[in-house]
Order: C-alpha cells, then structure tokens, then sequence
C-alpha cells in the first residue's frame, strides 16, 4: 500500500494551508474533537486512532500541522472495523481557501441507516461526491466497501447506488426506458433487467406511469423513479443525497415508508443527506451534524439527545402565568431545577434525573393547573441542530 | 493551489487507476446509441434534413438542367459528372451545391453538440450518468460518436440522393474516378462537420446554458462565414504588407498571405474541396515565387487523378484532421476536469 493521500513530509506544503488550521479550529473546535470521539466510539471502537489522538493532544495548530505529516494511510485505516462499508478519514476537500470537507471521520457499519444533517452548503453533497469519486479529496482516505473510490471509481460505482440531489430523467424517455438505460449502463443483460425493472417500478409505485415520458411526471415521482434507478444495479450500498427535497409533506411520508421498506428488504447500508430535520429522524439508526465542512457530531439519535449526564428537559406550559409552575414542579421526585424557557416566555422548562412527564402531569392537574404544552427536549432533531450548529439553520455565507 | 510533486503524483495516480480498470464495459458505445436514437427522433434532425436537403439539391437540379440544355458544347468536356456539384447555375444567382455545403455543414454540426454535456447538467441527468459504473471519457467520446455518427448519415444519404438524381437527369454515368472524388468530397466534409461538432462539445462543456452555448456557436459560424470571408485577409493584408520591390519578395508576401488564412477551417475545407471535386486544379496556394508562376502559365491544361489531387492538399487535410483533434481533446479535458456538481 502506497502513500497516496498524506502529504509528504518535505515541507513542501502550499503556504496557505498552515495559516488556515487554527482559523478552522475557531469555529465550533471543542464540539469537533468531542465527535470524532463520538463517532468513532459508536462503531464500537477503541479511540486509539491516531486522529483523535492527534487532534486532543495538540492544542496549537503548528504541532499539529508536523504530526499530520507523518500519519500514513496504514495508520488511518489501523482502526477500521472489518464490517464497515464507507470510511473516512481525515477526508478534506478545499476549493480554493474554502474547506468544503474538513478533516472528516466517519465509519459506517453494514447494515446501518447513517443520516448526514447539517444546513445547505455544509459539505453533504460534496462528502457523498468523494465517496463515490467523483470528486478527487484534496487529503484524507476514503474507502468504500474497501475499495478507494478515487482510485477505483468503476468497481465502487458498480456496487453503490446513488440519488444525486435534484435527480433529473431525460424527459423524452419513459420511466422504464430510462431505467433501461442504467440497466444498460452497468453491463446487465436485457433479459435478466427486464424483470427486475418491473418488480422496481412496482416497488416504488411507479407501475402505472411507468410507460409514461419521464417529463410528465411530478417531483415525488421523479424522486421515487430515482430511488428505483439507484437499485437496478442491485448495490449493496445506497446513498441518497437529500431526498425529501421539495416533496410535499404527504409524498415525504410516503417515500420515507419505501425507504424503510427497501432497506429491510434489500439488506442495504444506507448515507442519506438531509437539511431537513424530522424527515429522516424515523429512519435513521444514526445521525451525524455537518456544520461549515467538518463533522460535529455524529452517533445514535438517543445517545446525542441526551448526552453524557442523563438529565431530561420538559418543556412545560400552562394556562395562566407560567411561574405557578415552579413550586407544583420541584415538589416531583427526581426533579432538579425549573427555569423560564429561552425563547419563549409562556414556558417553564423543567429539568429532571429521569423522565418526569407522567408524575409532573399528575401533581400539576393535582394543583389546578390546566397544562397546554409538554415536550420532551432534545428527542427531536431540532434541538440537536440547535445545539450542535452553532451558526443556525442558515448556514454560513458561503 | 497545489505543489508541482503533489500535481505530479495525482496525474500518476489517475492514470494508473485508468490503466488499472480499463473495464471491457464498452460504456460510450452504450451512450452513442442511446444519444443517436434521440438524435434520429428529434425534431432537428427533421428540420435539418429538409433544409439541407433543399440547399443540395435545388443547386443541383437546375445546374443539371443547364448543363443538359448546353449538352452539344460540353461533349467531350471532362469529369462532367462532378460539374452538377460543383457548378453552378444562373437560375439560383451561380450557386452550386459544394458551396452550399461549406455553408450549411458547420450548422449541422454545431446543431447536434451545443447541448452534448450542458443538457445533461441542467436536466439533473449528469450526476446520476457518472455515478455508473463507466469512465467519464465515455460521456464525450459516446456523444461525439454519436454526432459524427448522424451526420454521416445524414450528409451520405443527401449525396446519394444527389448523385442518383444527377444519374436520371443527365443520363451520363459517372466514371468510377468521378464517383471516388465525390466520396472523397463526402469524407471531408464529414471531417469538416467534425471539426464543428468538436467546437459546439467544447462550447457546450464550457458554457452551462445550452442555448448561450448555441448562440455563440452560430454566432462563431455567421461571423467566420460573412466576416472572415473579408476580415482575415484584411488581417493578413496588415500583418503581412504585400513587398512590391521585386517580383520575387511579392510572391513571397502573398504566400505568407496565404498561409496566414489558413488558420481557418473554413478556408482548409475550401481548398480541399477545390483541389477535389476539380480535377484541373494544380495549385491552391498560390505561387511562391517567379519560377512556380512561370511554369504554372507554360503548364498545358491538364486532370490530375484524384490521389494527385489528395496529394496536393494533403497538408490542408491534415491541419483540418489536426485542428479538429485540438478542439476535441480540449472539451476533453476540460470536461474531464470540471466538477460534477452544478
């Protein structure tokens, strides 16, 4: 195995790169390294890796810059597990001064659902392009199924299906023509395609309109025919690049079921992209928070929500002046502090050991008190981006 | 951005990753035939057909007809067969069908590659095409292949029909040295479709709107079409005085001239039509000096054969072949490097 992706170690770097590190580290720094730990904790390996090694140990970005130097692409690959499916390491791609990806980890286990979330012009899609090397990463190691894509791109692409963001048909074709047509493209014979387009365009409920020219039909439509094109290949791996995008609520819903249902029936390990929240909640076994080229933080939905310490916030309203809350509240077991809500001031929130819901309701209507509003904080995704992203929901200027 | 060793080692990367998966996938040959059906069911290859269609054959109809009610004085007269392409007739102001061709043939060649990769890009397809399992290469070479491909077709069949009508009008059949000029005259005008093709690909790599790729295209032809035809000798009038002080630096101006407007491919096609759809003509570029002028006046009119004729405008042929490569392999790689996303 070769050298391929470090730098060598002659010094010979370009002069803006060392400038850029600590400018990069300003940003949501502590919350970084703490996901590469995360992340890599979650795939239920040890952290031993020499990225996050490198990255806690080394505060000041010179040291840095040295170590990163010397690791090869043998000792970024020294802790993959035997069973993931897409590795990261270290994956950075710039354009120009801009680091779209930066420094990214992320391993990906067989049979995992994993959601990409963060706002537009986060990196998602430039992460998914490297992965399927269409895009060449200007540092790091990417391994697909264990094949480098930039340097394999036929036999990655063979095995991996792809739902480009705004997926587009030739228009003058039929659904089942162009299906054909990738069928064709990855070298199956007509005969053997033939049946499984079939069973495909029924799959993603397209069996009517199959027949019909791709240009007539609609954006859900459009974006189940491109689920089914990305499965004629039979991959083993599926990576949906936003694809609930300008669906209608009704028609997320119901391409989120077929997900569900293909992946249970196919046996697929999934990367799915998303700026939108709740849409891929349900479907994902874990998520991972992009923000501004770098991975913030990544693992199961549960884990993330409550962190470390097991609290749980209620989120906790009623009719009339919300402060009568407060006595009713503190006098539940397991109930530690009660304080006014951040943006909403008809809101308590109630900070707990455990789960207070049941207990709080029952001495709340026990006091007289009509409640209108009770919600578990941090379940929903929201909350999470609102914690791990630290510029919003805007995203940067880019 | 990147140092010369690391630019160095990525180009050694990428082409040892080319050589290591050269896949018999044969993926631009599934491209050329998807991208050649749409060609033969689209409306512009209709529209293309009909209007070539009749600039080709109208010249040749009534040049037929002028060259059959003069038939007594053209006995004896030889290569008559080619006079219905390359001459012309009074009734449609002297134009004759070769000429037509110069004109029309860029048009269909910028016609069926302005949107080659630009489409693909807004119509959201170009993400998904190069996410299978095939080399990007296939993308341009399947849809160059599938241009040249219809154009073929397209200029063959309108020849056919050409010289079957020219048959049954003028009643003479044609020598088969005749008819090999002609082929040879339908080889290069395909070439010189190519070179179009090649342009309206690199234009339609480059520009991201189809129809701004289309604009300049035709924008490119009308200009090299109407002003070449007195900008670029104005051109080489001025960077290229002409030298009266004796005859021999005169002709060695004029033929540097000469040389100069032959960076045009409009000009290469001109001269290679010339030298081979008119078996009498010995030069094209003019005369170097005194010596070539005086022996040209001595020379008794003679045919050359048509490899005489290759021969003379060999260099022409080449720089057109040459010309056409350079275009291509520049929407190539430029393609090669572009990013896929939009």
């Amino acid at each position: 195995m070769t050298d391929q992706r470090t730098p060598p170690s002659d010094g010979r770097r370009p002069p803006g790169r060392r400038a850029r590190r600590p400018q990069a580290g300003l940003g949501p720094r502590p919350a970084a390294t703490r996901a590469s730990g995360e992340a890599d904790g979650a795939t239920g390996t040890t952290t031993t890796a020499p990225s996050g090694a490198a990255r806690t140990a080394t505060p000041t970005a010179g040291t840095e810059a040295t170590r990163r130097r010397r690791v090869s692409v043998a000792s970024l690959l020294a802790d993959v597990p035997e069973d993931a499916v897409i590795v990261a390491r270290r994956l950075t791609k710039r354009y120009g001064a801009l680091a779209a990806v930066d420094s990214l980890d992320l391993t990906i286990q067989r049979g995992e659902v994993f959601g990409l979330l963060g706002p537009n012009g986060a990196g998602k899609t430039t992460t998914v392009l490297m992965l399927l090397g269409l895009t060449e990463p200007t540092q790091g190691v990417v391994r697909v199924l264990g094949l480098d894509p930039t340097r394999e791109p036929l036999a990655v692409k063979r095995k991996v299906g792809y739902l480009p963001d705004n997926v587009g048909f030739y228009g003058g074709m039929t659904g089942r023509e162009n299906l054909r047509y990738t069928a064709k493209l990855n070298g199956i014979p007509r005969s053997e395609a033939e049946a499984w387009i079939d069973e495909l365009l029924h799959e993603v409920r397209l069996g009517d309109a199959a027949d019909n020219k791709a240009e007539t039909y609609s954006r859900g439509m459009r974006q189940r025919l491109g689920i089914a094109d990305a499965l004629v290949k039979r991959p083993s791996v599926l990576i949906l690049d936003e694809p609930t995008i300008a669906i209608d609520p009704a028609g997320v819903e119901e391409l989120l079921a077929l997900l569900r249902r293909l992946v249970a029936e196919h046996d697929l390990t999934v990367l799915l992209s998303s700026h939108i929240l709740g849409q891929v909640q349900s479907l994902c076994d874990r998520v991972g928070f992009f923000s501004a080229g770098r991975l913030v933080a990544a693992g199961p939905l549960e884990e993330l929500a409550h962190g470390t310490d097991r609290t749980v916030e209620l989120e906790v309203g009623i009719e009339g002046r919300p402060e009568a809350i407060d006595p009713v509240a503190l006098a539940v077991p397991g109930v530690r502090s009660v304080a006014p809500h951040e943006r909403d001031e008809r809101l308590r929130v109630v900070t707990a050991a455990e789960d207070v819901a049941a207990p709080l309701a029952t001495a709340l209507a026990g006091a007289g008190l009509s409640l209108t509003h009770l919600r578990r904080r941090g379940a929903d995704l929201l909350e999470l981006y609102r914690r791990y992203v630290p510029e919003g929901i805007d995203g940067r200027a880019r | 951005m990147a140092a010369p060793a690391e630019t160095a080692r990525h180009a050694d990367t990428s082409r040892r990753a080319r050589r290591a998966e050269r896949a018999p996938s044969g993926g631009w040959r599934t491209i050329a035939a998807k991208e050649l059906a749409d060609h033969l069911e689209s409306v512009r290859f209709i529209v293309l057909l009909v209007v070539v269609g009749i600039a080709a054959i109208v010249p040749m109809y009534f040049t037929s007809g002028a060259i059959t009610d003069s038939a007594p004085q053209l006995a004896g007269q030889p290569a008559l067969f080619l006079w219905l392409f390359a001459r012309g007739s009074n009734d449609v102001g002297g134009i004759t069908t070769i000429a037509f061709a110069a004109l029309f043939v860029p048009l269909v060649g910028i016609a069926f590659g302005f949107d080659a990769v630009n489409s693909e890009r807004s119509q959201g397809t170009l993400s998904r095409l190069l996410a299978q399992p095939i080399h990007r290469d296939d993308v341009v070479n399947g849809k160059f292949a599938a241009g040249i491909a219809v154009i073929a077709l397209m200029l063959t069949a309108l020849v056919a029909l050409i010289t079957a009508l020219g048959i049954v009008r003028l009643g003479i059949i044609p020598t088969p040295e005749e008819l090999a000029r002609v082929v040879a005259w339908l080889l290069a005008t395909i070439l010189y479709a190519g070179f179009w093709l090649a342009f309206a690909v690199l234009l339609s790599v480059v520009i991201r709107g189809a129809a701004s790729a289309a604009l300049v295209g035709f924008g490119t032809w009308l200009g090299l079409t109407l002003f070449g035809a007195f900008l670029l000798p104005l051109l080489a009038n001025t960077l290229f005085p002409p030298d009266t002080t004796d005859a021999n630096a005169f002709f060695a101006s004029t033929s540097a001239q000469q040389l100069f407007l032959r960076i045009s491919p409009a000009t290469l096609y001109q001269d290679i039509v010339t030298a081979l759809m008119n078996p009498e003509a010995n030069t094209i570029l003019g005369f170097g000096n005194l010596g070539q002028y005086v022996s040209a006046q001595e020379q008794s009119r003679s045919l050359l054969t048509l490899d005489q004729s290759i021969l003379l405008v060999w260099p022409q042929i080449v720089a057109l072949v040459a010309l056409t490569v350079l275009v291509f392999a520049l929407a190539y790689v430029l393609f090669l490097r572009q990013e896929v996303r939009a």
